[in-house]
């Protein structure tokens, strides 16, 4: 019966042939088949900005940068300076958004704030990555009992929220910095990189061009850096594009919970946990920081989403 | 089956006791005594002090302390609290309002984002599909607590339909509108989960067959689409319970609630350490648990799925 199943060619037998999709002759020509083909992430890119998504959440993105790092171009207030003789004020031409319980101008601390916001953002995102990378890639590339320590241990900070592991430590060290902040997210916040570079690894180890390196007698550090990681980095980064939204929520609600900056940060969080006793009084006070912050993420988000669309050929289709 | 459930909870030792050494560690060893939290601004006596180290094994070396504290959970008898009342009491007595409000959440989570993720995801690329799709990433990159104001703000004082503080002992319909908040950004991910699994199905051929079989379109859909898209949105779910116990410290402390999480906050302002290992270890064990229960959904979906000896 096995050898029925096999395709047989004996001579002269006849076997039926499904017709194919008839493809043009000048499509055919027309097709450039000297040039090298384009690589994952050039077709990406060539998707990428055809897609309205990207392109929004990009210019958003760029803004938001452009604010963070020269946030005096749009207002011309000290973010720090209170002056209760004119607290609690409506939007005006004075203050277009209006002032704080404390006197403090609105505008110029939503726009101070995304400095705050963004460089915590990115530093958790990059401290988290390297951390989950490291270790998802060393458990999916040697595998056996040291996949499975690892796996374990990402399970044991899996298993502890992020926000919760956050307080814990934060209260314990008192008055954070922006640093220990960024530290205290980036080591509670590393579980779900590693378990995607884990899966990307082990999917990427068992190709045939990283049998073949490690036949020609490449060293495990080489192979690894130089063929699994880069060919497994696409899911990762994805991945930390949305963390960078997820970590810029949680240093508010950090701050929420009055364990994250110190008071006298000009941070959304701060601003916005302190506009909960205005809430009747001065809505603008939660309007602001607050729109600030969600577009902020909502474009990291969405950068997220847009990147992997063209990353999966399947959806790009589509 | 019964094999099945005995091995993973055999797995689950291993987690459970990393979970709580490394809380152990962090609120016992990150800086701060202690004892000097529980006494306060006032001076403390040393034999108070000696007496109060003996009581919670501080005298001990840390792993030593670790083991003493596993003991006494597993002969649930957790000690006394700083204020004096045994920590099991105070567990028990917050415990089931917070039990509500996740239930709520998940509930909330689960029946509206399965149906509108199940909406969005026929009608892919149509207006009410990019109306859900923005709807989710708004309420994605919304803080819980941001979430909170509004919910306040609209319905608490705008409408008045809902009280701003729910206060003591609450019902199930003053638990509603912080249920619905802390439900919100999960509501979100299963609307999203739903519909990339739900467009993905519905093209598959074994849908086509039923289509052409002559089910009706609301049989299609429930039995041939529906059940075969559930599993990384009832994986999400069940992952998400654990996290919605620990994000009710933002939600409970929006709306005063005096359930778990307003009772951690406490604990860790208050430096009181073996009440909050005791909350952060309940918290695991459930994460751990609901994690169980969602692996065993997968063989009702998926009768394909056979659970190793």
């Amino acid at each position: 019966m096995p050898s029925d199943a096999l395709p047989t060619r004996r001579p002269r037998s006849e076997h039926w042939v499904a017709p194919l999709d008839e493809t043009p002759l000048q499509a055919v020509d027309a097709a450039d088949t000297t040039s090298t083909p384009r690589s994952l992430w050039a077709e990406a890119g060539h998707s990428l900005v055809r897609n309205p998504v990207f392109v929004i959440s990009a210019l958003l993105i760029l803004f938001v940068l452009f604010v963070a790092a020269f946030p005096q171009v749009f207002t011309s207030q000290d973010p720090r300076y209170g002056n209760l003789s004119i607290a609690n004020q409506p939007p005006g031409s004075e203050h277009p958004f209006g002032t704080s319980r404390q006197g403090y101008d609105i505008m110029a601390r939503t726009f101070w704030g995304a400095r705050t916001s963004v460089i915590i953002g990115f530093f958790a995102m990059l401290g988290s990555t390297l951390i989950g990378g490291m270790i998802g890639a060393l458990a999916g590339y040697v595998g056996g009992w040291f996949d499975e320590v690892l796996s374990r241990i990402t399970d044991v900070f899996f298993a502890v929220p992020l926000v919760l592991g956050a307080i814990v430590v934060a209260t314990r060290l008192g008055e954070m910095s922006l640093w220990t902040v960024i530290a205290v997210l980036s080591v509670f916040g590393w579980t779900n990189v590693a378990r995607i570079m884990r899966g990307a690894v082990i999917s990427t180890k068992s190709q045939d061009y990283v049998t073949s390196s490690i036949a020609l007698g490449a060293s495990s550090p080489s192979v690894l850096l130089r063929h699994v990681i880069p060919n497994a980095i696409a899911p990762v980064i994805v991945t930390a594009t949305v963390n960078l939204g997820v970590f810029i929520v949680a240093e508010a609600t950090l701050s929420f919970l009055g364990v994250g900056l110190p008071a006298n940060a000009v941070s959304w969080g701060g601003d916005i946990s302190a506009a909960r006793d205005a809430l009747r009084t001065q809505p603008s006070m939660l309007f602001y920081p607050s729109v600030a912050l969600a577009v902020t993420v909502l474009s990291f988000i969405m950068l997220g989403d847009a990147v992997r669309d063209a990353l999966d050929p399947k959806a790009r289709k589509r | 089956m019964i094999w099945y459930i005995g091995r993973r909870l055999l797995q689950m030792i291993p987690v459970f006791l990393g979970a709580t050494l490394i809380v152990y560690l962090m609120a016992f060893y990150t800086s701060g005594d202690p004892i000097l939290a529980l006494a306060g601004d006032k001076p403390i006596s040393p034999a108070v002090e000696q007496q109060l180290r003996e009581q919670y094994n501080l005298d001990q070396h840390v792993l030593v302390q670790w083991l003493l504290y596993l003991k006494s959970v597993l002969t649930f008898d957790l000690g006394v609290g700083f204020n004096g009342r045994p920590i099991w009491d105070q567990i028990a007595a917050a415990f089931p309002t917070t039990m509500r409000l996740a239930i709520i959440a998940v509930v909330v989570e689960s029946i509206f984002g399965i149906i509108a993720g199940v909406i969005s995801g026929l009608r892919k690329g149509k207006l009410i599909d990019t109306t859900l799709l923005m709807l989710s990433l708004l309420l994605i990159a919304t803080p819980t607590f941001v979430l909170g104001f509004l919910a306040q703000f609209v319905f608490g004082l705008q409408l008045g339909i809902s009280p701003i503080n729910v206060g003591r002992d609450p019902s199930w319909v003053n638990l509603l509108l912080p249920g619905f908040v802390l439900g919100g950004v999960s509501f979100a991910y299963v609307l999203r989960l739903t519909r990339t699994s739900i467009a993905e199905t519905a093209t598959a051929d074994h849908v086509r067959t039923a289509t052409a079989k002559g089910l009706t379109r609301g049989g299609v859909v429930s039995r041939h689409i529906l059940r075969n898209s559930l599993i990384p949105v009832v994986t999400f779910i069940g992952a998400d319970l654990g996290a919605l116990m620990g994000g009710a410290i933002v939600t409970e402390r929006v709306f005063n609630i005096p359930g778990i999480g307003t009772l951690l906050f406490s604990s860790i302002t208050s430096g009181e350490a073996p009440m909050i290992v005791s909350l952060v270890t309940l918290l695991v064990i459930i994460f751990l648990l609901s994690n169980l229960v969602v692996d065993l959904l997968y063989g009702l979906l998926d009768p394909r799925i056979r659970y190793a000896k």
